[in-house]
């Protein structure tokens, strides 16, 4: 399930998909992008590294080993 | 129990299965006394053309047995992920190939959850693990979260933890948690196909020691995890028996990596035929909108249901994924003219 995990970018635009984990520019991210609305990211973006994400009533926080954390 | 009474064909989508609305109407409505399995059955094999009668019995049912107040309340996970039980549907089993890796909460983050869920009106916070059970650090994070909560915040306290042993039920009743859920989750028939790691009646076991020790039981479960329509009117009646006084109602939503992630989500008209018919055998349970329901029937879903049999809400969202914004359902509330259940009602 979990990509290959690489550097990101050097521009820093996300490489992978947050909801699969797979390369963002492959095809094939319709159910991820339907699901994203109901869902908090799974994979950081910049690596595919599989987050810790913490789910509250109002909110999420989800934070990669490498890439520190993100919130809504 | 009683077998029903009126004449019917097998046949699904017959017109003479509306009878069973007129039964409803005169042993629910006006007697209290809840639909038997086979009624029950009887109720979610009635046409699309029968849920808005349905729907606006079972509404009439929920004014008149439990009155138009609604029940609200917010969740959140204290300890996330890595659970050694295989349940089917879970994305926090430790198992599976999910995406959802462990977490832990402190009791800071706690405290301003719950907080916020006041904020809102909500009078529940309910705690939550994945867990077979607590061990002793989970027991002292609960103990420590529910009396910094009791400290900072005016709400009533839930937990869900899983199966639990006598001494850490007597706990829990000890540090003021009023209401304990565990989900059966599904008929007992069906049970065998959903989790293997332990039983129905391990999970039955614990929902007795939580009534003995007078908290409140809050047990419901999951919907569409392909069970057969008379499985889940086997769930209603075993649902029943063991009077509740909380139902969550979860619809699956197939989450990536578990065993049921590749199952179809059920379709809207079947959800709201399950949550009419529930009410139909419960008719004086708190029956709460739970996980599934923005996908399972989108933003209607919510007026629907609140207008079909639903008294009681999760606001906001719930442990790994993201529910309607709380302001919605609360707007909701108001248009319908439903007040949010006031705390001293519920102490």
């Amino acid at each position: 399930m979990t990509a290959p995990v690489q550097e990101p970018a050097a521009d820093g635009a996300a490489q992978f998909c947050d909801q699969c984990g797979a390369p963002a520019a492959e095809p094939g991210h319709e159910r991820c992008a339907a699901r994203r609305t109901l869902e908090p990211p799974r994979f950081c973006p910049q690596c595919a590294r599989r987050m810790v994400v913490q789910v509250d009533p109002f909110g999420w926080t989800a934070r990669c080993s490498r890439h520190g954390e993100t919130h809504s | 129990m009683s077998i029903s009474t009126t004449t019917l064909s097998d046949r699904p989508g017959d017109p003479g299965r509306s009878d069973i609305l007129a039964v409803a109407r005169e042993q629910v409505l006006e007697r209290g006394e809840g639909l038997t399995r086979e009624q029950v059955l009887e109720v979610l094999q009635l046409p699309d053309e029968s849920l808005d009668d349905l729907l606006a019995l079972a509404h009439d049912v929920r004014m008149r047995w439990c009155g138009p107040e609604v029940e609200v309340e917010g969740i959140i996970s204290l300890k996330t992920g890595g659970c050694p039980e295989d349940c089917h549907f879970c994305s926090q089993s430790g198992l599976f190939a999910s995406p959802v890796r462990s977490a832990w909460l402190d009791v800071p983050m706690l405290v301003e959850a719950a907080k916020q869920t006041a904020k809102t009106g909500a009078t529940e916070f309910c705690i939550v693990a994945a867990v077979r059970g607590p061990d002793e650090r989970l027991m002292g994070q609960v103990a420590a979260g529910v009396a910094a909560i009791k400290d900072a915040v005016d709400i009533n306290v839930a937990c869900s933890l899983g199966m639990l042993t006598p001494d850490q039920v007597t706990r829990l009743a000890e540090m003021g948690v009023h209401r304990y859920n565990h989900n059966l989750e599904t008929a007992r028939s069906y049970f065998p196909n959903v989790v293997t790691t332990h039983t129905w009646e391990e999970r039955w076991e614990t929902l007795r020691l939580v009534r003995e020790a007078g908290m409140e039981v809050c047990c419901g479960g999951i919907v569409g995890m392909g069970e057969t329509l008379e499985q889940r009117a086997e769930f209603a009646a075993q649902l029943a028996e063991l009077t509740p006084d909380e139902v969550p109602l979860n619809f699956l939503n197939p989450r990536p990596g578990t065993p049921f992630g590749d199952l179809e989500q059920m379709s809207g008209p079947d959800a709201l035929r399950t949550v009419a018919a529930y009410r139909l055998a419960m008719p004086r349970t708190v029956l709460r909108f739970a996980g599934g329901r923005e996908i399972t029937l989108g933003d209607l879903g919510a007026r629907q249901g609140l207008l079909g049999g639903i008294n009681a809400v999760i606001v906001g969202n719930y442990l790994t994924t993201l529910g309607r914004p709380a302001e919605a359902d609360i707007d909701l509330l108001g248009e319908l003219q439903m007040p949010i259940k006031a705390l001293n009602e519920t102490l």
